[in-house]
């Protein structure tokens, strides 16, 4: 009972910890005036109207959505053939892919941003929107290569061996097979992707800071002239766009496996 | 299912999109900006291509150096910080029941998908003066009037931590799922205490997990570029936002690049390190 009542003291803590950052906003971003107080006076959802009404944060909300929807398709579409071939063939050499599309997601994410602000302005299309979309999809190509690969690891080979055996070639077996099978890890990797999309800054930030206000960017850029509570409800919208996202997942998925863990829990 | 050799032509069409993607939006970028640090850089802002060495040679500076000690202290700290935090934690969690870990894999991706200009801001808010913890302080009584606790180097140090942390119980979560809990009965069938198993078994066992969750978590934090600006002061910046600052600011690409290298090549080597110790992991396994 000790052991028991400390796990969930400690548990408790952590979780104060996360969440405190996120009540202050949540506090802020209901304040009636146009101030950062804290405990908030007065209720207001005002501000979260203005992220709706007011152009600039609209144009913003706008902008990181297409970014986000576009950099999840592209990245979807690079790991989901990568990762079948991967699966399909016995090709050793092949798997120096498998790192190229790893290693964006493992160094610091400043180099892999320098990497693109040198290649556009080299190439000559710096701070074209469609930049951000490639830059994007390429930086979070991790994610669905990770999970997809996972969901082909998942698949029982007699499955497609009995497919095989009555006849149906490659394309049949993936379609009527194999893609509903890792279609859910197909799903979360996108998933995975767009909310991480939404949030990051600085690749969108050296590719087309100057010329497209992501969300992240027009916080950023709205910080150095002081606080509004609108960028608290911007932010508390974000979190509560990643929960509802990875809420699905797990509502449709298998969340600790997709995780990593086998067991899956108790 | 049998994996055969690619056979005709045809078989690797599948590789070739994604193959060519990869190579020209991530191999060539790279390369770019590995060939621009050794660039001369132009008056104008822009550069000129040419082989010099002197974009290194400017990093070999005490001012670079101290930069780089700091963001190396710092970066440690974190990893340090945040796997004393979730190693136990994330162990803890794996023993509860499925729901209970759901609900907190929900919670920690959250969290983990925060982008840092919202971290900033929202540890900003609750050290500042006007909407910060010190208010709820007086509010309780335990203080006289409320203060400020940033820009300060305690600040830095919460907010990365805050970032780090999910990130750090996401990396030891499968290896901690996978741990077979009979050793553990084991010791505590022969009299040990819950925490004397844990630090004479389960550490141990852990080891190898327990290090490459350090390097993972302090190569993730030396990326940290927002929160050493939002909530420092100049001393407190990092490697990272300086490359930004000279590439975006002061428009000296060939020197940002030069930063940029370095820095890929200590991650590069903690990354190595990190590979090494999985596979010895396996081996033991």
């Amino acid at each position: 009972m000790n052991a028991r009542l400390s796990r969930t003291l400690f548990f408790a803590c952590v979780a104060f910890f996360m969440l405190l950052p996120l009540i202050v906003v949540v506090g802020v971003s209901v304040n009636e005036k146009q101030s950062l107080t804290f405990p908030p006076e007065g209720f207001s959802l005002s501000w979260y109207a203005q992220i709706f009404t007011d152009a600039g944060w609209r144009d913003a909300l706008i902008n990181s959505l297409i970014l986000a929807t576009g950099s999840a398709f592209l990245a979807v579409s690079v790991a989901l053939p990568l990762a079948w071939f991967l699966w399909r063939y016995r090709a050793p050499w092949a798997q120096v892919f498998r790192l190229l599309g790893v290693a964006p997601f493992i160094l610091p994410p400043v180099i892999t941003a320098l990497g693109f602000l040198t290649f556009w302005a080299t190439t000559g299309p710096y701070g074209e929107p469609w930049t951000a979309i490639i830059s994007h999809g390429i930086f979070f190509v991790t994610l669905p290569l990770v999970t997809i690969t996972l969901g082909f690891s998942s698949i029982d080979g007699e499955l497609v061996e009995a497919a095989s055996t009555m006849g149906a070639n490659d394309r049949t077996v993936f379609r009527t097979v194999i893609f509903p099978l890792i279609l859910p890890y197909l799903i979360s990797g996108f998933a995975f992707t767009f909310v991480l999309s939404l949030n990051e800054y600085i690749v969108a930030y050296m590719t087309v800071g100057f010329t497209m206000e992501t969300l992240p960017i027009k916080i950023f850029n709205a910080l150095r002239y002081g606080y509004t509570p609108t960028m608290a409800a911007v932010s508390f919208l974000f979190v509560l766009v990643a929960a509802v996202v990875f809420s699905l997942i797990a509502r449709f998925g298998n969340l600790p496996k997709l995780l990593g863990n086998n067991e899956g829990g108790e | 299912m049998m994996q055969l050799p690619p056979k005709s032509i045809r078989d690797y069409g599948p590789l070739f999109y994604p193959a060519l993607m990869l190579l020209v939006f991530f191999v060539i970028p790279f390369g770019t900006m590995i060939a621009v640090s050794f660039f001369q850089r132009d008056v104008g802002g822009f550069y000129t291509p040419d082989f010099v060495l002197s974009n290194y040679e400017r990093f070999f500076s005490l001012f670079f150096a101290k930069v780089l000690g700091f963001s190396l202290m710092l970066a440690m700290m974190v990893a340090v910080i945040c796997v004393a935090i979730s190693f136990p934690f994330t162990y803890l969690l794996t023993k509860t029941s499925r729901p209970t870990q759901v609900i907190w894999l929900i919670g920690i991706l959250s969290v983990l998908s925060l982008s840092e200009v919202i971290i900033g801001f929202a540890w900003s808010s609750l050290f500042s003066r006007t909407a910060g913890l010190s208010n709820v302080l007086v509010w309780l009584g335990l203080l006289e009037k409320p203060t400020a606790y940033y820009p300060g180097f305690g600040a830095v140090l919460t907010a990365m931590v805050y970032q780090a942390l999910p990130y750090s119980i996401l990396v030891l979560y499968p290896s901690l799922a996978r741990f077979d809990t009979s050793f553990l009965e084991a010791a505590r069938t022969m009299g040990a205490s819950p925490i004397r198993a844990f630090l004479n078994v389960l550490f141990p066992v852990q080891r190898n997990t327990l290090l490459a969750a350090l390097i993972m978590v302090f190569v993730f934090a030396l990326g940290s570029y927002l929160i050493p600006q939002i909530l420092g002061r100049p001393q407190h910046w990092t490697l990272s936002v300086l490359i930004t600052d000279q590439a975006i600011y002061q428009s000296n690409m060939p020197f940002a690049s030069a930063m940029a290298v370095f820095l890929v090549l200590m991650s590069l080597a903690l990354v190595g390190l990190t590979l090494l110790i999985g596979r010895k992991t396996e081996v033991v396994r």
